[in-house]
């Protein structure tokens, strides 16, 4: 028999953790990654002639993210890797690449999407404004290109990443003018007991809070955003927001970064046509996975953030054990009893990021609430009240129906940013639980595809 | 819902595309009653997911005079529907390439049958046409010009129809899929999925690709073939190209065509069209199906290779062999109507098909020619 063709689709911690576990299997992965270098965002790499240690880009994390980009560079003679490369489509048992205009069809025996995640966003009036950035748009600025979004700068939403952001940010001698987290206090407490999973990554978070409590930043919990203030032209000059005892204040910045922790990037598993299941707990439309991250579709394979929101620890282990199960059903021998270990790992950090869930809830209301006057959708420039009226004129209740109708989510980024808080604004305005507004049909290309592409000349 | 619930009317419409949804509005005005049911919801499939071209020239002649009748809808549509569907006259060019000649001669000829039948059109050479129209390639030989065609949004066209109707009074069951339909006695009895009942002494099947397996239940099988469009669209850039563009070639890869709305996309649409999966209400755009298309696009205007695609998306259409729908009384069934198998090409006649089906059925005739359309072609023997 031929050589399995494995095809890993992502080049941060669980992608390649499932190359290396491939390699070693004495197989010869393609490894495709949209970004330059390895390593994916939460170990995001800075160019070539950049020169910072790692504890100063990493922090905490600095020990993992190095002995990530070492295993990468170790595997690099022994994988096809394609950096700087999209998968824009997967059909036909084929993933469809872009390197700016060139494409490539690649078959595949066994694909595994490590695919990652991007931030959780709730709107915000004024979230369109330049200067509005995501917590993981303002780290990918610090950590690549080592400059801050701006030169007073708010951090606002909820999260781990809202600290992690902020201690970079302070750390890197950025000006904070303040933290704002939308999660009370009391969510934390309750989450303790599922936070005890991982007692040391509980403890880095508690350390970075003191850490922006040492460095004078002002961290307010429990708040309700309330404007992003600033015009077309200028910007971003400050913030309104309700603290939690209900009193309405202004913070002055000219740059800010929100999220609410983070969503997966299923685009992908979409277009492979795997199945995809309704989480309660996240309030997210999943793609189904076994325990050893095999997909409805025979032959896909999910694993890290990309499938579900549980953490670069996690996605290490998800990533390897799925490429264990993708060897195994190949008929390589492996490992059980490390793909047992792997799982009970993987339950752990699950554990974990149900606490995380619980602790820095998502503030679905929000979306309910947003004036009419504020965008929805950034790329199309829907406003809340649009959608309303779209909704009052003609019924529609799911979520492919009043994108049809009304444009939210048919942008550039098809509903990967708004597309969440649009379904929560449905579901409040029509008065319909949340699963059944249902989820935005992904369509290829999931990212935009130059027309001038064409074949390798 | 289950049990045997009966509702009656005087007309079931099953399929609720822009032909079910504009008959059951101009039913309405005939001041007859109309239940109409859609097995997804309104206007999903075809009438949803084509390119938007309001376009007369390029039909067969005979079809001319159902696109006239059309067109004058369209040209009333915001008053008629109370909603912007987007509809623009802002002009159709057909185009050949150098490598053909000879359609210039067929262009001059079908410009010559087209204005006796009220439809002006303006040839241009290619010099002159990339003058007007600085977008064109140097592979552009001549072109057609249709000031007076245009397009509109069909994700926003059949239900605005729908609705309009529904104001009227027609009723309207969308996810009602229709399993089962026949005549007893004076009345046709159509039973949905989920067992409710409907009964009328008329029935109309506007079911699009889904129309054979009605037709068949009352003996007349027709040869119709489900398949995808194949749609692309641009982020958008400054409003300004106004007419919509399309190929006259007898190679299928080569027959692409373009529009900008006025928000600024460009939408992509042709070259070759994909397998579709009735059943499950799904069609995909075949991966090599979209680089085809903008291949070709790049050669009919090569500015828009600057561009980036942001989405893709296809629906089910129905193509019957000779391109011509089945459309009017049934040959075994007193009191039964077809309207479908547009064959990828029913846009800008539908809401002329709906007016002209009503009018069958409140009148017992039209002056549209209906001839070519005629059911009994697919008989067998």
């Amino acid at each position: 028999m031929a050589e399995p063709r494995i095809i890993i689709v992502g080049a941060g911690p669980s992608g390649t953790r499932a190359a290396q576990a491939c390699v070693a299997a004495g197989l010869r992965p393609i490894v495709i990654d949209e970004a330059r270098r390895d390593g994916g965002q939460i170990y995001r790499r800075q160019p070539d002639n950049f020169t910072r240690p790692y504890a100063k880009l990493y922090g905490t994390e600095a020990g993992r993210a190095q002995v990530l980009h070492e295993t990468f560079d170790g595997l690099k003679g022994a994988i096809d890797y394609r950096p700087e490369t999209l998968v824009w489509n997967i059909a036909g048992g084929h993933v469809w690449t872009a390197s700016g205009t060139v494409q490539k069809a690649m078959p595949f025996d066994a694909l595994l999407l490590c695919t990652g995640a991007t931030d959780r966003l709730m709107p915000v009036k004024g979230w369109q404004f330049a200067g509005a950035y995501s917590l993981g748009g303002a780290q990918v600025a610090l950590k690549s290109q080592a400059v801050s979004i701006g030169h007073k700068v708010v951090l606002m939403g909820s999260g781990p990443l809202l600290y992690l952001v902020a201690s970079q940010y302070v750390e890197a001698g950025a000006d904070v003018a303040a933290v704002l987290d939308t999660s009370p206090f009391s969510a934390r407490v309750k989450a303790l007991p599922d936070l005890l999973a991982m007692p040391s990554v509980l403890w880095n978070g508690v350390a970075l809070t003191r850490a922006l409590k040492r460095a004078g930043v002002a961290v307010h919990l429990g708040v309700t955003p309330v404007e992003i203030m600033g015009d077309a032209e200028s910007g971003v000059s400050g913030i309104r927001f309700r603290t939690g005892s209900g009193k309405e204040e202004t913070v002055r910045c000219d740059a800010v970064a929100i999220g609410h922790h983070l969503r997966p990037e299923t685009q992908l598993a979409d277009l492979a046509r795997c199945a995809f299941t309704f989480d309660a707990g996240t309030r997210q439309w999943l793609p189904e996975r076994d325990g050893d991250g095999r997909s409805s579709v025979a032959g896909v394979y999910l694993a890290g953030d990309g499938a579900k929101i549980l953490g670069a620890r996690s996605a290490e282990a998800s990533g390897r054990l799925a490429a264990l199960a993708a060897l195994a059903d190949l008929g390589l021998p492996v490992d059980k009893g490390e793909m047992t270990s792997l799982r009970g790992d993987v339950a752990n950090y699950a554990k974990f990021a149900r606490g995380l869930a619980r602790a820095f809830p998502w503030p679905s209301a929000q979306a309910a609430v947003l004036p009419d006057d504020a965008i929805l959708c950034r790329c199309e420039g829907v406003t809340a009240g649009d959608l309303r009226g779209v909704m009052r004129e003609t019924g529609a209740q799911e979520a492919n129906r009043a994108k049809a109708f009304s444009r939210v989510g048919m942008g550039r980024c098809q509903g990967r940013y708004c597309g969440l808080a649009a379904a929560e604004l449905i579901a409040a305005e029509s008065g319909v639980p949340i699963e059944q507004v249902g989820r935005l049909r992904g369509q290829a290309p999931v990212k935009p595809l130059p027309i001038a592409i064409g074949d390798e000349t | 819902m289950s049990g045997a619930m009966s509702a009656a009317s005087d007309v079931i419409i099953v399929g609720g595309g822009l032909m079910g949804s504009s008959a059951a509005l101009f039913l309405r005005g005939h001041g007859i009653s109309v239940t109409l049911l859609e097995a997804d919801l309104i206007g999903r499939q075809a009438s949803g997911t084509n390119f938007g071209n309001v376009r007369r020239q390029g039909r067969g002649i005979h079809q001319l005079p159902l696109a006239n009748r059309a067109i004058a809808i369209w040209r009333r549509s915001r008053e008629l529907l109370g909603a912007d569907v987007e509809y623009l006259q802002s002009g159709h060019i057909r185009v050949c390439y150098r490598e053909r000649p000879e359609l210039v001669g067929s262009m001059e000829e079908y410009a010559a049958q087209a204005r006796a039948e009220g439809l002006d059109l303006e040839l241009l050479s290619g010099n002159a046409l990339r003058d007007k129209f600085p977008f064109f390639g140097p592979d552009v030989l001549a072109g057609s010009y249709s000031p007076t065609d245009g397009h509109a949004n069909p994700r926003l066209a059949a239900p605005a129809f729908a609705r309009a109707a529904e104001r009227l009074g027609a009723m309207i069951h969308e996810n009602t899929k229709i399993v089962d339909a026949q005549k007893v006695g004076e009345d046709f009895i159509v039973t949905a999925a989920d067992g409710r009942t409907f009964r009328a002494p008329t029935l109309l099947i506007t079911a699009g690709a889904w129309g054979n397996a009605l037709s068949s239940q009352f003996g007349e099988p027709v040869p119709i073939v489900p398949r995808g469009p194949n749609m692309s669209v641009t982020e958008p850039v400054p409003y300004a190209i106004l007419p919509a563009v399309g190929v006259m070639t007898p190679i299928e890869e080569e027959t692409v065509y373009f529009r900008q709305v006025a928000r600024g996309n460009i939408v992509l649409g042709g070259s070759t069209r994909g397998p579709s999966f009735p059943d499950q209400y799904r069609a995909y755009v075949e991966p090599q199906n979209t680089l085809s298309q903008l291949k070709q696009i790049r050669r009919l205007a090569p500015s828009l290779g600057k561009l980036n695609i942001i989405r893709v998306w296809s629906g089910i259409e129905g193509y019957m062999p000779d391109s011509q729908p089945v459309m009017g009384p049934s040959a075994t069934t007193s009191g039964l109507y077809y309207a479908f198998g547009f064959s990828g090409s029913g846009f800008q006649i539908g809401p002329g098909v709906g007016e002209t089906m009503a009018e069958i059925i409140a009148k017992g005739g039209t002056d549209i020619p209906m001839g070519p359309y005629q059911i009994e072609r697919f008989a067998a023997g």
